[in-house]
């Protein structure tokens, strides 16, 4: 097989790592709270500057940026769901929509009012491995290696305690939940949290591959939508398989062609199954 | 009725006195009001039975581009080429609205679907970039003053077309309002089985205001595409001309014949207002105040504007009535 195309696919298998872990907490969103966040990735965006700004700026350690920034945007993820997302829960699908998108504009465009629209870079350097005359970075392999970590921690966490489970139980049977004394408030409020940390941790494995701006969300976000319907909304293990189907075909069309179309043939190819499987790929 | 009639006599009126009396940056300014509001139309056609599209950006950037494209490189007039873009348009709404219709793509699905087919046009107009100009921008072949070319230099030729497509676009907004085709899809949007069991094609329903509402909109986009003579893929297509089609028709209510235009009016006017006043230190600081007052908006005037004051002031046979629910969330692990 020919190197490069190795090497893109080893590289379609690293980036498919960080995205499984923004489809997860978009999934895990949706799943319980039953609401698509247009501008999940535009939260991210906001945990990539709070990086950018302790550790480049501040000189704040880069290990301990990271855990601010995580802490930081899990407390977004809260405020949002105060904000905005309460006061529409019981507003028909499409309002709940429009008010996060209402967010998207809202995040970017004030983005750049704090900071312009110039392309920030955290400075950290790290090397590229270099493996069977295949170059692999090491920031994408750190990524990888996190994200899965993450999926990890989050199963446990749904699977062995006591709110992961109030989690699951909420996200089977919002009427029944309430009289098996489950705070639903409460669980919503912590899926926030959650899904603001793993955007959190997302942002610091992303802030060492990528440049932060303030429209950086509109490169992931349209990406992620697709691997979460592509999985099943809600499904998670559906989201995390579909993330390196995506990932897969990004890499392997940027290698044949450029990178648009690459995007292109996965949006398109997005269209065509879920025409076959309306329900996502991996539905019941 | 005669209070209606009058009212809109008057409103034309104004359209018609309009140019002669305010400066050309502000004509500049109705003409895209104009255009937009028809394009918002466009979309409510369909978005009021709660086929929510986050599509019509894709079918924006077909018009803008076919026209341009086939002028600038072939010479073919855009009496030809709109048209042609218009079919472009309602190919790509077929293609698309008959299989998400016939396997019951709805609710969310049925936004994300249409909004990867904005995303795919957006991209595949970057990706052509040796003829497109890619992202930044491609602009027209010009040959001054030319009704073959559809070019004015002249502001007022381009007002008179936005006033008549406006004009157009209401009424064909009344016409699918006023036809029994209005009532089957009401009936399709609260409940499609109910609706197929009394006898309603719903396949064909559906597909009628998919490719006209895909018509009109690709229309607009020529139009615009006529006016600007420089076209950008980020402003003509993609996710953030789909947002903003469906904010404005939402902000300004798609229930009613004028919602979309005043959703139009308001936030064209907004975002103008906020861009001159803040000027260029602020870059951002319009978006921002646009951004906050958009989500107070969907939180307090879930029904627009327009749906807003008819609920002070209620009318006979305009009840708005709430977007048909979909399908429930839920996590497999």
């Amino acid at each position: 097989m020919d190197i490069y195309l190795l090497e893109a696919i080893i590289n379609g298998i690293l980036l498919g790592g960080v995205l499984a872990l923004l489809a997860l907490g978009l999934n895990l969103i949706f799943g319980v709270v039953d609401v698509v966040w247009i501008a999940y990735a535009d939260i991210v965006m906001c945990g990539m500057y709070a990086i950018y700004f302790l550790y480049a700026e501040y000189g704040v350690p880069l290990p301990l940026a990271c855990l601010i920034a995580i802490i930081g945007v899990a407390g977004l993820g809260v405020l949002v769901h105060l904000l905005i997302i309460e006061p529409v829960l019981d507003s028909p699908p499409l309002n709940q929509l429009l008010a996060t998108g209402g967010l998207l504009f809202f995040l970017q465009s004030f983005a750049t009012l704090l900071f312009g629209t110039e392309f920030r870079n955290i400075g950290v350097r790290l090397p590229v491995l270099e493996f069977a005359s295949m170059y692999v970075s090491f920031a994408r392999l750190i990524a990888f290696v996190v994200g899965l970590i993450g999926a990890v921690a989050l199963y446990v966490f749904l699977k062995r305690t006591y709110v992961g489970t109030a989690i699951r139980a909420i996200a089977q049977d919002r009427e029944i939940v309430g009289l098996m004394g489950i705070d639903q408030r409460r669980v919503y409020l912590v899926v926030s949290a959650v899904g603001g940390a793993l955007a959190g941790l997302a942002a610091c494995l992303l802030a060492l591959q990528y440049d932060v701006h303030p429209f950086i969300g509109n490169t992931f976000g349209p990406v992620i939508f697709m691997i979460c319907v592509l999985g099943g909304l809600g499904n998670m293990i559906g989201g995390f398989v579909a993330s390196f189907v995506i990932s897969q075909i990004i890499a392997i069309g940027g290698y044949y062609s450029n990178t648009e179309l690459a995007y292109v043939f996965a949006f398109a190819l997005f269209i065509v199954l879920m025409f076959i499987r309306p329900r996502g790929l991996f539905a019941p | 009725m005669s209070g209606t009639r009058a009212l809109w006599l008057a409103g034309i009126a104004i359209l018609i006195a309009l140019p002669a009396v305010i400066p050309t940056y502000f004509l500049h300014l109705v003409i895209q009001i104009l255009i937009w509001a028809f394009i918002y139309t466009a979309w409510a056609l369909m978005g009021r039975f709660g086929f929510v599209s986050f599509g019509h950006g894709a079918f924006v950037g077909v018009g803008a581009y076919v026209p341009a494209l086939l002028w600038t490189y072939f010479d073919v007039t855009p009496w030809l080429g709109i048209p042609l873009a218009v079919v472009a348009s309602v190919l790509l709404a077929v293609i698309v609205g008959y299989p998400c219709f016939r396997r019951r793509v709805v609710g969310h699905y049925f936004a994300l679907v249409t909004l990867a087919l904005s995303q795919v046009v957006l991209l595949s107009l970057v990706a052509a970039r040796d003829v497109t100009g890619g992202s930044l921008g491609f602009t027209q072949k010009t040959v001054g003053h030319s009704w073959y070319a559809l070019q004015f230099p002249d502001k007022i030729y381009f007002y008179v077309i936005a006033v008549l497509l406006w004009l157009a676009g209401l009424w064909v907004w009344r016409w699918i309002d006023r036809g029994i085709g209005r009532e089957a899809l009401e009936a399709i949007s609260e409940d499609e089985d109910a609706a197929a069991a009394v006898g309603i094609d719903v396949m064909r329903e559906k597909m009628r205001v998919t490719i006209v509402s895909a018509a009109l909109t690709a229309v607009g986009g020529a139009i615009y595409g006529q006016y600007f003579m420089y076209l950008n893929p980020e402003t003509v297509s993609g996710i953030a001309v789909s947002l903003q089609i469906v904010f404005a028709a939402i902000a300004g209510g798609v229930y009613s014949l004028l919602g979309p235009s005043v959703g139009a009016l308001l936030t064209l006017s907004l975002t103008e207002g906020l861009r001159v006043w803040f000027g260029t230190n602020y870059i951002g600081a319009a978006n921002t105040i646009y951004g906050i007052l958009l989500v107070l908006c969907i939180i307090f005037m879930p029904q627009g504007i327009v749906g807003a004051l008819q609920r002070i002031r209620p009318r006979r046979g305009s009840q708005p009535k709430p977007v048909a629910a979909t399908t429930p969330g839920g996590i497999t692990t």
